[in-house]
């Protein structure tokens, strides 16, 4: 039984995120060509369901789906009936009463795609495009995509992510697929940003940045989320800064072939300098790019076929 | 990578598969389409040739190298997936998708000849045709196949054919090729459990 949907990269076995990865690796050269459009989710329907503010993730989808010739219905919490109290459920219902086949949503509550998945109130398929501090999962593909274009290989690699682990469903989403790819990676943090219970993840932690940089083949910078930071998580912007920050002085200690990496959108001067943001070892731009294959490759893969792709030949998680 | 290519390779009865083409013959079939390219399109000068993948692109690279050798200048060689253009998706699981390799050069103005293994339904080709639609705007498109089975369910025809095979419904045939499957031949047999 196949998976219908993609909530979590702890769901994915390595088949079926190589299958990802190569399907988004066929898919990209669409970008490159005159008509930029595929026939194949013709007369589908996905619906963006966007509980929390979104560019660049709705954007990406919604270019995805027009790619592969779906209809797109943008559906934002903002300006409509959600901020009359409308629930979760009687929007999946709407949803459901429209005929969506895919619904994409993004939910300020970890575990929101979840709950639209499993909750029996919709058919479609239910891609998580990030429900609160737990999961991100297309960015962590986007991101394996950009490290495999980049370096060759995620296998064998090592990964430091490094900022607000605890806030950041980019980096629980990166852990478990660069572990299931077979990369090593370290989260580095500030006692007060790594999550509790954050020994029992497949990577290893750190509290300093300067000691890990030297053996790393990528940094990926996350988002200091000033929305969720409620508390003293640090003394200062310019402390954390200064800590934490990768500047021009601290990449010179990666190796030569090492990339920088932030899944956007960023604070300049925060956790990234402007010239590092620039400089020829970021692959921001990249990521955005590659975002669009790999949300064409995950849509054509839950979609395109009588029954998903993903996770094929074992007992799906969900029915 | 995987050998399966659609409901071809879903199984012969091996014991009751025989060969319709041995190596020898597949390389002859090959070497007399590559010459009645040159003799149809006067030398092949504006020829890109696209393999249908998998055993169409492993042809296709053949008939380059062969009417490179003959003509002494190399015919660009691609290969071109169809997978999102084929009419049957909905049918089955989402299949993963081939290699799409466009020469440099593009299509657009040239002669396009797409070359696959066996011609049966027409479908594959009705795919490609419209996949190269997307691509470009080529002069012309011709066609050529190994095997031509029958059973067209689409106004299709191939230009250049290695061997008309007539055949039955039940029947089932698969091309093998040493790139792919080791050796060189072409099976003709029953599909297993039809």
């Amino acid at each position: 039984m196949a998976k219908r949907h993609l909530l979590s990269t702890a769901d994915l076995t390595v088949d079926d995120a190589n299958l990802i990865l190569d399907t988004a690796q066929e898919l990209a050269s669409v970008a490159g060509r005159a008509i930029k459009k595929l026939p194949t989710l013709r007369g589908r329907t996905v619906v963006n369901l966007f509980f929390e503010d979104s560019t660049r993730t709705r954007i990406s989808f919604e270019t995805a789906a027009k790619r592969l010739s779906a209809d797109v219905i943008n559906f934002s919490a903002k300006g409509s009936s959600v901020s009359k109290g409308e629930s979760l459920k009687d929007t999946a219902l709407t949803l459901e009463a429209m005929g969506a086949d895919a619904v994409v949503v993004r939910h300020w509550a970890s575990g929101g795609a979840h709950r639209l998945a499993n909750a029996g109130w919709i058919r479609s398929s239910v891609v998580n495009a990030g429900d609160g501090t737990h999961e991100h999962p297309t960015q962590a593909l986007l991101d394996a995509f950009t490290l495999r274009q980049r370096l060759g290989s995620v296998a064998g690699r090592h990964v430091a992510i490094v900022g607000d682990v605890l806030h950041s469903r980019v980096a629980r989403s990166n852990v478990h697929l660069l572990a299931t790819l077979g990369a090593e990676v370290t989260l580095v943090a500030p006692p007060t940003l790594l999550p509790l219970g954050v020994e029992h993840w497949p990577c290893a932690s750190s509290y300093e940045l300067d000691p890990i940089l030297p053996k790393c083949d990528a940094v990926m910078m996350l988002r200091v989320q000033r929305e969720r930071m409620n508390q003293a998580f640090f003394p200062t912007e310019r402390e954390y800064s200064r800590r934490y920050g990768l500047q021009a002085a601290r990449m010179a200690l990666l190796p030569q072939h090492a990339v920088v990496m932030h899944p956007g959108p960023m604070n300049r001067g925060l956790e990234i300098s402007a010239e590092v943001a620039d400089s020829v070892r970021s692959t921001v731009t990249e990521q955005v790019a590659n975002g669009v294959s790999v949300r064409m490759a995950v849509l054509y893969l839950l979609l395109g076929g009588a029954e998903s792709a993903i996770g094929n030949d074992e007992e799906g998680s969900a029915r | 990578m995987t050998t399966q290519s659609g409901a071809r390779s879903a199984g012969l009865d091996p014991a009751a598969a025989r060969a319709v083409l041995d190596g020898p013959a597949v390389d002859r079939a090959l070497t007399r389409i590559a010459h009645e390219i040159l003799e149809r399109t006067g030398g092949a000068e504006d020829a890109v040739l696209l393999g249908i993948p998998t055993r169409g692109a492993v042809l296709g690279r053949r008939l380059g190298e062969l009417i490179s050798r003959f003509e002494g200048h190399a015919v660009p060689v691609g290969s071109l997936d169809v997978t999102m253009y084929r009419d049957d998706l909905r049918l089955k699981p989402a299949r993963p998708l081939r290699r799409t390799e466009i020469p440099t050069g593009g299509v657009d103005g040239r002669l396009v000849i797409l070359v696959d293994d066996v011609l049966f339904s027409g479908r594959t080709v009705r795919a490609a045709l419209d996949a190269l639609g997307d691509l470009g705007r080529p002069r012309a498109i011709q066609l050529a196949v190994l095997v031509d089975r029958g059973h067209r369910q689409l106004p299709i025809r191939a230009d250049y054919v290695g061997k008309n095979l007539p055949t039955s419904m039940r029947e089932a045939v698969e091309v093998h090729l040493s790139e792919t499957d080791g050796r060189d031949c072409v099976l003709l047999g029953i599909k297993a459990g039809a």
